[in-house]
């Protein structure tokens, strides 16, 4: 099939950035969309011209490098689906196809396609895990997890940090991913003795890092590639109230 | 030169907690002087850093992802493996020591591998006081499944994506130590040059691959846990942007390269669907505890899958191998399939077999095999447009891990002093051929629970701080690393960095695969230097060296993977025998086993650089056996 693309060319973080169009020529259904890319930039090359920078790694929709707004859809159109794993069957022939990076305050675009999403970094840095040191924990199966406890944390826990959330939501909130990372260590008994200290760590640290906060509109849960559910926000929000009293005294009652 | 590998003397058991006894230390007021340079944050890498960071070092810490939390660890699906024994079946730290030296085809040191198995049993129960949250049953206790090459199920798994629990894990534990100002961070720099001062490796040069700009580092001393080589191949499971760099420029400023040629090919991997095809994709191997593999009995059997009747199907590896089945190890299953794919009985284009899940579908249910790895399924489905629940997956096998890597003593400290390799980019602990879980599990072990220890000992007899950046040795690391840079950007020719990429993965896959003769080989010591040539005369890389070039950083990997895959090839034409993932044509059984000399061969190949051009010189290390005597490896 052949292809239109409108793709993001923006030469610096103080370049204002513009779409440029590209022609996709003979593309292949069994094709990534990655690979649909990569065959555009080495024509580019060829003709001596700069290739469209993209951020990528691992190909297999784990590592969350990858990072596109694909016809104003954060990793595309098909659902739970990284933009590496999206293949060239999901369009057809004489398609036109906008391209555009993660567009969020706190996502600044270095080139390209590329953001820094270093921000979500800092949030974990904030208090985001357990603060156990190497050596001297108990045997794996001193403390028993119900199973339902267990994998309510590894659904919060397949979040791969990939900021599509970000990405989707009208107020650039990290709220969906910052929700995962609390939900899991919340509900694991390990986790319990920090968890006031932990949500109100983090909470602070996505506004301070110039992340929206959340007006439920659920495009972080209709954008996201894991499939992380809107109920972490919940969890997320009730932990936040449990805290308040323990760390803020008085601030119930404001 | 005969190499030492240091291991101590005494009863295998006891080796690890003696020699600990041995091992100097820095006492805690002394840590906070020394500062120490580590390359990666994959699982070796984020392990060793936050580990040594609790206990007081300063660090810096390299990756050339946009951040720490990123490394191809993340990507590890079916689990680590662990002498827990929670299942009664009759494992013990023995058995996976025993198990590991066994499917390594008795190419790797005894004392680093008991070790490990000792380890192995820490490492979960770090992983769950951090919060992994790995499978549990209905009572609470931890759950294990089955993997290649062992008859107990020592495995534990966080769905199908333990690598990635694991990592997070690491990751968070190293972000703890970045908030208490304990470790800074590098995201986006690549390492290019090893800094070594005095014959000790004291730091590193790096290029920031957002502003282009070279700059040095000095440390007391380096890790490095930069992963492994197989993107040599062009095409394998690796991420993009792995690659042999950080390691393959210590090996030029000294650092031995040992066993190279061991690189294991996974079985379970999504076909090639095109010359397009950017990477290949891996099907866990836990598939193989509920999937059957077959091919049509009949060549070139047209027929789609489902009409293809029973005793028409040869279950070959059931078949073969009646003891471990289906759960046969990786180079057994995977050089399997390539006889049964060249003997014309292939699947699809003719390079595939079937793993075929529809009996333990009719005997546990979808909604269990959903449960099990329904994240693989969807994978598969999205790459192929193939449903598996209700069609056999194509399979064949794929470059999936690099068991060579830079050579390390017992303390993990390569032949330069101050230099410290971990993870897949050492060649310790998998010998000639890798266990599946045990990647995840000696990642972990070397970063958590051995560097901590052997890295005092060295630093505890130097003074800190001594080298600066400003010596003469890190100006001429700089000047190199900008001289090559340019370089590259001079060549303007004709040809991409992926067509030279692609060009040398053919030639490696070909001449230097899964079936390797001394002809293959001679070819290939032939072809690359030559595709090396033309590299330095005709490939093009657009734009500048002032900002982020990807096709800059590219060019970089490629360069190194056409120095590399020659070495890689003449270790392979050195080793005059069949082990593990090398197998060499001429030394088979009349059924294809694989045929070891170990009269010849018992020794590990640490290479040392040779110079621009010149020979590269082998050094040996002996490998003795004490506690397991060398046999025939079979799984029949």
């Amino acid at each position: 099939m052949n292809l239109t693309l409108h793709v993001w060319r923006q030469k610096g973080p103080n370049d204002k950035g513009r779409l440029e169009r590209y022609q996709a020529k003979d593309v292949s259904p069994d094709m990534s969309f990655l690979e649909m890319l990569d065959e555009v930039n080495e024509q580019l090359v060829k003709e001596g011209r700069e290739p469209i920078v993209f951020d990528h790694d691992c190909r297999e929709g784990i590592c969350g490098t990858c990072s596109q707004v694909i016809n104003g859809q954060p990793h595309g159109p098909q659902a739970e689906t990284t933009v590496c794993q999206l293949h060239m069957r999901q369009f057809k022939d004489g398609d036109e196809i906008y391209i555009e990076p993660w567009r969020a305050r706190a996502f600044p675009v270095i080139k390209d396609l590329v953001v820094d999403r270093s921000a979500m970094d800092r949030i974990i840095e904030s208090g985001g895990y357990i603060s156990v040191s190497t050596g001297g924990v108990p045997d794996a199966n001193a403390i028993l997890i119900p199973k339902a406890d267990a994998d309510t944390a590894m659904d919060a826990a397949e979040c791969i940090g990939c900021g599509a959330c970000v990405a989707a939501c009208p107020n650039g909130s990290a709220m969906l991913f910052v929700s995962a990372q609390v939900s899991q260590l919340a509900k694991l008994p390990q986790g319990r003795p920090e968890a006031a200290r932990r949500v109100c760590s983090m909470t602070d640290t996505m506004l301070d890092q110039g992340f929206g906060n959340c007006s439920n509109h659920y495009e972080c849960e209709a954008a996201c590639p894991k499939g992380i559910s809107v109920k972490f926000i919940a969890m997320l929000n009730r932990e936040y109230l449990k805290a308040l009293p323990k760390l803020k005294p008085g601030s119930m009652s404001n | 030169m005969i190499l030492d590998g240091k291991c101590p003397s005494g009863p295998l058991a006891d080796k690890w907690d003696n020699h600990r006894q041995d091992l100097k230390l820095v006492n805690p007021a002394n840590k906070r002087k020394y500062t120490i340079l580590v390359v990666g944050t994959g699982l070796a890498g984020a392990s060793a850093a936050a580990t040594l960071a609790e206990l007081g070092y300063n660090i810096e810490a390299f990756c050339y992802q946009d951040t720490p939390r990123r490394g191809h660890s993340i990507a590890a699906h079916g689990g680590i493996n662990a002498a827990k024994n929670y299942q009664n079946d009759g494992d013990s730290i023995y058995r996976l020591f025993y198990d590991t030296i066994k499917g390594g085809d008795f190419r790797a040191r005894e004392a680093n591998v008991y070790r490990l198995a000792q380890i192995s049993n820490n490492i979960i129960d770090q992983c769950v006081a951090q919060g992994v949250p790995f499978a549990r049953d209905y009572a609470g206790y931890l759950q294990n499944r089955s993997f290649g090459g062992a008859q107990v199920s020592r495995t534990f798994f966080a769905r199908g994506q333990t690598g990635q629990q694991l990592l997070l894990g690491a990751y968070r534990a190293f972000s703890r130590q970045v908030h208490a100002g304990q470790i800074r961070v590098h995201p986006r720099t690549e390492m290019l040059d090893l800094v070594v001062v005095d014959g000790e490796a004291k730091g590193i040069t790096v290029r920031d691959l957002v502003s282009g700009e070279i700059r040095s580092y000095a440390g007391d001393a380096v890790i490095l846990a930069s992963g492994g080589y197989v993107n040599v191949y062009n095409l394998s499971t690796n991420a993009t942007g792995s690659s042999v760099t950080a390691a393959w420029r210590a090996h030029k400023k000294g650092a031995f390269f040992a066993n190279p040629c061991y690189t294991q090919i996974h079985p379970t991997c999504i076909p090639v669907s095109g010359d397009h095809q950017s990477k290949l994709t891996l099907m866990s191997e836990s598939l193989r505890n509920d999937g059957r593999i077959w091919v049509p009995k009949n060549k070139n059997d047209q027929r789609p899958p489902h009409q293809i009747p029973e005793d028409e199907r040869d279950y070959y590896l059931e078949r073969k191998y009646p003891s471990f089945g289906n759960l046969a190890p990786r180079d057994i299953a995977s050089r399997a399939a390539k006889q049964v794919c060249d003997a014309g009985y292939g699947v699809g284009s003719g390079r595939g077999v079937y793993l075929d899940f529809a009996a333990s579908i009719e005997r546990l249910g979808e909604d269990t095999i959903r449960a099990r790895y329904g994240n693989l399924f969807d994978m598969y489905q999205r790459i192929t447009g193939e449903d598996a629940y209700q069609q056999p997956m194509r399979i064949y096998p794929a470059l999936h891990y690099s068991m060579g890597g830079l050579w390390v003593d017992y303390n993990l400290q390569s032949n330069l002093p101050g230099l410290f390799v971990l993870g897949e980019a050492n060649f310790s602990d998998h010998g000639a051929n890798r266990l599946g879980a045990s990647a995840l599990m000696q990642g972990l072990a070397d970063g958590y629970f051995v560097i901590p220890y052997t890295i005092a000992n060295y630093l505890a007899g130097i003074t800190p701080g001594k080298v600066r950046t400003n010596s003469d040795e890190f100006r001429d690391s700089t000047a190199q690393v900008e001289g090559m840079t340019n370089k590259l950007l001079a060549v303007n020719g004709r040809k991409t960095v992926n067509e030279f990429h692609r060009e040398l993965g053919h030639i490696m896959w070909e001449e230097v695969g899964m079936a390797r003769s001394e002809a293959s080989l001679t070819t290939a010591l032939e072809k690359i230097p030559a595709l090396r040539e033309e590299f330095w005369d005709n490939v093009r890389i657009p734009g500048s060296g002032n900002d982020l070039n990807q096709e800059l950083e590219k060019a970089g990997r490629v360069a190194d993977y056409l120095e590399f895959g020659e070495l890689l090839a003449r270790d392979a034409l050195n080793r005059d025998e069949s082990c593990g993932g090398h197998f060499r044509v001429e030394h088979q059984t009349e059924d294809g086993e694989a045929v070891r000399d170990d009269e010849n061969f018992t020794y590990v190949a640490a290479w040392e650089y040779g110079g621009s051009g010149k020979a590269p010189q082998l050094h040996k290390e002996p490998l003795s056996f004490e506690n397991i005597e060398l046999a025939v490896r079979s799984y029949k």
